[in-house]
């Protein structure tokens, strides 16, 4: 019942943001803010993740793939396609989630309970597009860069730590790199990074938004919107992979 | 001559804010009940009650950030529950309000929190933008203050920023809830004072919240005192202190020292009280017993009205 409730008002929220704007240049300003806040913001972590989550993938794949029967070549193909199709877009959103995620539902919510949403209002400002719709699209246009970033970190990762431990030389991994390359994976995990992008955006702004209370009830939504967040992506991760894949 | 005094007065009647029979519940919670009142332009119109009588949730009905369950709020014979979002948009921008948190955008500067309507609303150059916002500023005694973040201001001058803020665009009605929270007296008063000088240049319908028995003398000019949520009295600050109705007097001289003050003065007037009697001869008096038990009497002297 309570969910059914929630989901309308998500609704709601999201038919709301589309009106015309009072003031295109302020609109435009605005999104490119949020660029700058949401993609800049979270290229460091990017990185970070990317190249440990590349460099453990190839040890790994080495330590199990010790047959003499199968060729080198096989670890930095299985490498790729992890990186490509799991680990930079689902790894990375459920981070992003965390990172982004709470970053605008705090910072919604400070508003809503400052009444600086309020005071949006009384000027004749549409908050909805004014303040959620940028936040989405922002995401929308950098959360899919970051992880394209994300899967080139990863393989070099992975090509690093293959050469630095002596599982592969960089000339057999790279060799294995163009081996049975797939460029369907690539637009398959675009597709889910957008979708994850529109989750990581969109509830936290839906729980921040809509905060009643004071300074706790941002904690707690923040909370909630990361919670609710992840479980999403995890969710709409396996029905793509069941549809698309 | 008398069309034309016919014309002013129906000027008069239209531009001003006219609630009816507004009610509304959160849940089961009925907070307002069936509440009207008539604010008037030029003038500092004031709810008040004690907290959590209703005052914040009636101002917001009347502004539209809480939908009415019930009754009218015509800003210049418009009803505003009944417009569409588009029209009330329009509404908005000439409607300023200052929160009781001050509301200012944290991300930006003092200069640009109060630029930002002028951004949104108008295609005004630069140049013209700022020194709109230089000279609201200056209206409100605000100087130096332009880069300053709002987290770097104190809480008076934070109301100031609000204020100007809210009339940067030049609406014709202002809303301020509690403008003086959080402010020592001395400081609430100038903040007080400020908008009842604004609301009197621009010619606004302001309309303020307020508990503070001080705001309520000094610029009560109407007054609505709201009690759990219903309307319970309205005058203004000449009538308040002589007024008889129970709730409203628990209300005013809240403390004991208060009422013995009224009191006071009232005997003092009526001349029980003067220099050659000591305290021990006026309770003695049997007017004073008359007087200070027998509101009746209180009320039977109009001109007393004027004497404030
Ligand atoms: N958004 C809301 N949801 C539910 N109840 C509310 C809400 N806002 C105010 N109330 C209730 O309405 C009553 C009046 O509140 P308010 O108008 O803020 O009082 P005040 O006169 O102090 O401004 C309070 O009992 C408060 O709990
Ligand atoms: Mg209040």
């Amino acid at each position: 019942m309570k969910f059914f409730k929630l989901f309308g008002e998500y609704i709601l929220l999201i038919k709301g943001m589309f009106t015309k704007p009072e003031n295109f240049k302020m609109y435009w300003k605005e999104l490119m803010h949020q660029c700058v806040e949401i993609g800049i913001g979270a290229l460091g972590i990017v990185a970070i993740i990317s190249v440990f989550m590349g460099a453990v993938s190839a040890v790994q794949t080495g330590y199990q793939l010790i047959s003499p029967l199968v060729p080198k070549t096989t670890i930095s193909q299985v490498v790729r396609d992890t990186v490509i199709l799991e680990f930079a877009p689902t790894l990375v959103c459920i981070v992003l989630a965390g990172v982004i995620g709470s970053k605008i539902a705090g910072e919604l919510g400070n508003m809503r309970v400052s009444e600086q949403i309020d005071a949006l209002e009384i000027m004749g400002i549409n908050t909805k597009s004014y303040l959620v719709m940028p936040k989405i699209l922002a995401a929308l246009i950098t959360i899919p860069l970051l992880v394209i970033i994300s899967m080139v970190l990863g393989i070099w990762g992975a090509r690093f730590a293959s050469s630095m431990s002596n599982i592969v030389s960089t000339d057999i991994f790279d060799k294995g790199l163009l081996e049975n390359f797939i460029p369907k994976n690539v637009t398959f995990a675009l597709a889910k990074s957008y979708t994850f992008a529109f989750i990581i955006s969109s509830i936290p702004a839906f729980y921040g938004y809509n905060v009643k209370g004071g300074a706790l009830e941002i904690g707690r939504a923040s909370t909630t919107a990361v919670i609710t967040s992840c479980i999403l992506i995890l969710f709409a991760d396996y029905i793509l992979a069941a549809i698309l894949l | 001559m008398h069309f034309l005094q016919l014309a002013a007065c129906n000027l008069q009647l239209s531009t001003m804010i006219e609630i009816k029979n507004v009610s509304k519940s959160f849940g089961d919670i009925q907070i307002l009940k069936g509440v009207s009142a008539v604010m008037e332009t030029g003038k500092t119109n004031l709810i008040i009650g004690i907290s959590g009588s209703g005052k914040t949730v009636l101002q917001k009905c009347m502004v539209g950030l809480f939908e009415v369950d019930e009754g009218e709020i015509l800003f210049d014979g418009n009803n505003l529950p009944a417009m569409p979002e588009e029209e009330r948009k329009q509404l908005r921008q000439q409607i300023g309000m200052l929160f009781q948190g001050s509301a200012l955008f944290d991300s930006m500067t003092v200069e640009r929190n109060v630029k930002f309507p002028l951004d949104m609303f108008t295609k005004w150059d630069h140049k013209k933008k700022i020194d709109r916002v230089n000279e609201v500023l200056e209206r409100v005694n605000l100087k130096d203050t332009n880069k300053k973040f709002p987290a770097e201001v104190s809480g008076g001058m934070k109301k100031r920023v609000g204020i100007a803020r809210a009339i940067v665009l030049n609406p014709k009605y202002l809303f301020c809830d509690e403008p003086n929270s959080g402010l020592d007296p001395q400081t609430s008063m100038v903040i007080d004072l400020l908008i009842k000088e604004i609301t009197k240049e621009y010619n606004m319908t302001t309309v303020i919240n307020s508990h503070d028995m001080n705001s309520v003398m000094e610029i009560g000019q109407t007054i609505l005192y709201l009690y759990q949520g219903e309307k319970e009295w309205v005058g203004n600050n000449k009538e308040i202190i002589f007024s008889k109705n129970q709730k409203l007097n628990e209300f005013i001289f809240a403390s004991e020292f208060l009422r013995d003050a009224k009191d006071m003065r009232m005997l003092e007037e009526k001349g029980i009280i003067d220099n050659d009697r000591n305290m021990e001869e006026v309770m003695k008096d049997p007017e004073t017993h008359l007087l200070m038990g027998d509101n009746e009497k209180r009320e039977s002297h109009p001109d007393r009205d004027d004497e404030k």
